[in-house]
């Protein structure tokens, strides 16, 4: 379990995790929704996959379920293929970065870091170097004899992350361990978790709310909603092709019309939206005639008549009112509306080359159908 | 202007003279020459500790009273300081009913209990003896204990104890090196109020110390009603010291563990 040194470069040194249709109830003799509703994941060995939703969207009861702190009301959870559903969490040998960090107060740095190897029996003079080795990992070495209270919330931050790597776990979970910091210290503490992710080579598993700092880090995300995964996929697969509402709304901003669909062409759909012909990506295949929503990225709509916009493209149109302008600095944002009411919000990258436009002046906007989604 | 700020301050001085004034007063006669109790007294002198401390009438009981508080600390913090870890793993309505029944001898009131004590040991043989005092004292300071423990408890993040297990510590490596330390400043305090309860109370012993479980406080009463002289004085001096270190005590576990408290929760902050 306790190896000598980081860089033993064998492959697969991160679990693979699958959850399968795991459910937890909380409540169950009322009909309320199910905290955690049939997710299934394949988590990857070695993958960085965070779990990301609103709060009460069953992410944290997931991953306290993985921990062994919940136990599932159905399904299975199987690391490396092993199920570990009636294992006690003290025998997962899986790391954790707790909300707050969970530093004993009691006990030094050095005794904090070196409580898990003390568990497992490792003697003394072994325990001090690991415990060393794992300190200089999260940049905190010459740290060990202070108390947890004489620290910053960053540095205590670092000393849970080592006191969770030190045992070498092939699997950490990480519960919003960046939460309570400020922005900037969030950010360079993002940086430091993927470099982190990257030397040790093991799975992470990471739970938040901030989509910013999931785009930034995961190789792969799930978005969960009301219990349920969304999507799982790439930060690109998200923010380009998301395959419903709630994850367009949810990560970044998302325009949305309504339309209804006149045909399929190969796997592009041609709908109607206010008296203009606008075809979307689809996977699927709408029945014509039927109701739909299409959604599309405020940054990547552009007024017809600026100079730069790519022909080569095929693009969709729309006529529109000006109903609101802000100048941001780096961009600007409009407000606009369609003929039928609809309010679209189109951001244009500011340059002095590039007029400004004034309230209730009336334009084209054009897109690309690739940026054109129907959820 | 003047009068505004200086009334307030004089009301307050004046409630702190009224509570201190008795204390004070059994102080100063302690240290009296007078063979009877009187106030102001015409000389000082340390007589009436000679004569506590020379008089096996006020020492036996005074060794009662130590050795029964003595085993009521032992089996008060450890039935209390358990009682108050399985109340906080009780769903929240059983918490209630529970910590109710536990803290029922502080609000049922000391005449009823002694009463009822009295004649549940009486049937068994147990009047008049130290194990009935020891007893008896243990359900009396008990709550006290889970009051205590409660409160270091509450304020013990659960995260804690769930970090511990990932960490791969056992439930029982997890309470003796994690749980146990944190609640230790409330289970000292839990103590020493336990202490204090057994060594000053003075109702059920007028009950059931019968004659061969004489108490400090059983002795004093006694001494007042049938021979009143500067001794008891004394004695109540020599109480009050001991108490008031013991109280002093607590206090500054406390003080400690709030500190520690504040420190582990600025780092949410």
């Amino acid at each position: 379990m306790i190896s000598a040194g980081t860089n033993g470069a064998d492959i697969g040194r991160g679990a693979s995790v699958t959850l399968s249709d795991l459910e937890k109830t909380y409540d169950r003799a009322s009909a309320a929704p199910k905290d955690v509703d049939r997710v299934s994941l394949d988590i990857r060995s070695g993958e960085f996959l965070t779990m990301l939703g609103p709060s009460g969207s069953g992410k944290t009861t997931t991953l306290m379920m993985i921990a062994g702190f919940e136990t599932p009301t159905a399904g299975d959870i199987a690391i490396d293929g092993k199920s570990v559903v009636a294992m006690p969490p003290y025998r997962r040998n899986i790391g954790m970065v707790f909300q707050n960090y969970a530093l004993f107060p009691h006990l030094t740095v050095e005794e904090n870091v070196g409580f898990p190897l003390k568990q497992r029996g490792v003697p003394k003079p072994e325990r001090a170097r690991l415990v060393a080795e794992a300190l200089e990992l999260v940049h905190l070495p010459g740290y060990g004899a202070r108390y947890p209270r004489q620290l910053s919330g960053g540095q205590q931050q670092r000393v849970a992350v080592a006191r969770a790597v030190v045992f070498k776990p092939r699997l950490l979970l990480m519960d919003e361990p960046l939460g309570a910091l400020d922005k900037q210290l969030r950010e360079n503490l993002q940086l430091e978790m993927r470099r982190l992710h990257a030397d040790l080579g093991i799975t992470f598993i990471y739970v938040t709310h901030d989509q910013e700092e999931a785009l930034t880090m995961s190789d792969r995300i799930a978005v969960m909603n009301d219990g349920k995964v969304a999507q799982v996929g790439t930060p690109e697969d998200l923010y380009d092709r998301p395959e419903n509402r709630f994850v367009a709304g949810f990560i970044g901003e998302s325009n949305f019309l309504p339309a209804v669909v006149r045909g399929v062409e190969n796997d592009v759909v041609i709908a109607e939206c206010d008296g203009a012909v606008i075809r979307a990506l689809c996977p699927g295949r709408p029945a014509s005639g039927e109701k739909v929503t299409l959604t599309t990225r405020p940054e990547r709509l552009r007024f017809a008549d600026s100079a730069w916009i790519g022909e080569q493209m095929p693009q969709n149109c729309l006529s529109v009112t000006v109903t609101e302008a802000v100048f941001a600095g780096e961009r600007c944002r409009y407000m606009l509306q369609a003929g039928d009411g609809t309010s679209i919000v189109l951001k244009e990258p500011s340059s002095a080359a590039i007029r400004r436009r004034a309230v209730g002046e009336r334009a084209e906007i054009a897109w690309s159908v690739a940026d054109t989604i129907l959820v | 202007m003047i009068l505004a700020r200086i009334l307030p301050a004089g009301v307050v001085g004046l409630i702190l003279f009224f509570l201190a004034f008795p204390i004070v007063v059994v102080a100063i006669v302690s240290f009296s020459s007078a063979t009877y109790l009187t106030f102001p007294p015409p000389a000082f002198g340390l007589r009436w500790y000679e004569a506590y401390f020379s008089n096996p009438d006020w020492l036996k009981p005074t060794w009662v009273s130590i050795w029964v508080a003595c085993a009521v600390v032992v089996l008060a913090t450890f039935l209390g300081t358990l009682a108050a870890l399985g109340i906080a793993r009780l769903p929240k309505a059983m918490r209630v009913v529970a910590a109710g029944l536990i803290l029922s001898p502080l609000i049922v009131p000391g005449i009823v209990v002694a009463i009822g004590i009295y004649y549940a040991y009486s049937r068994y043989g147990l009047v008049g003896t130290p194990i009935a005092m020891v007893l008896a004292h243990t359900c009396l300071a008990v709550p006290f204990v889970v009051t205590s423990v409660t409160a270091s408890l509450s304020g013990i993040d659960p995260r804690l104890e769930q970090a511990a297990l990932s960490l791969g510590a056992t439930p029982g490596a997890t309470f003796f090196q994690v749980t146990l330390p944190l609640i230790q400043p409330g289970v000292l305090v839990g103590a020493l109020f336990a202490f204090i309860t057994s060594f000053d109370e003075l109702i059920v012993a007028l009950f059931i110390s019968g004659t061969g479980a004489v108490t400090l406080p059983r002795r004093m009463w006694d001494d007042l009603r049938f021979q009143i002289d500067p001794t008891i004085a004394a004695v109540s001096t020599l109480t009050i010291v001991l108490t008031a270190a013991l109280m002093g005590a607590a206090h500054l576990l406390r003080k400690r563990a709030e500190r520690n408290r504040m420190a582990t929760s600025s780092a949410a902050a």
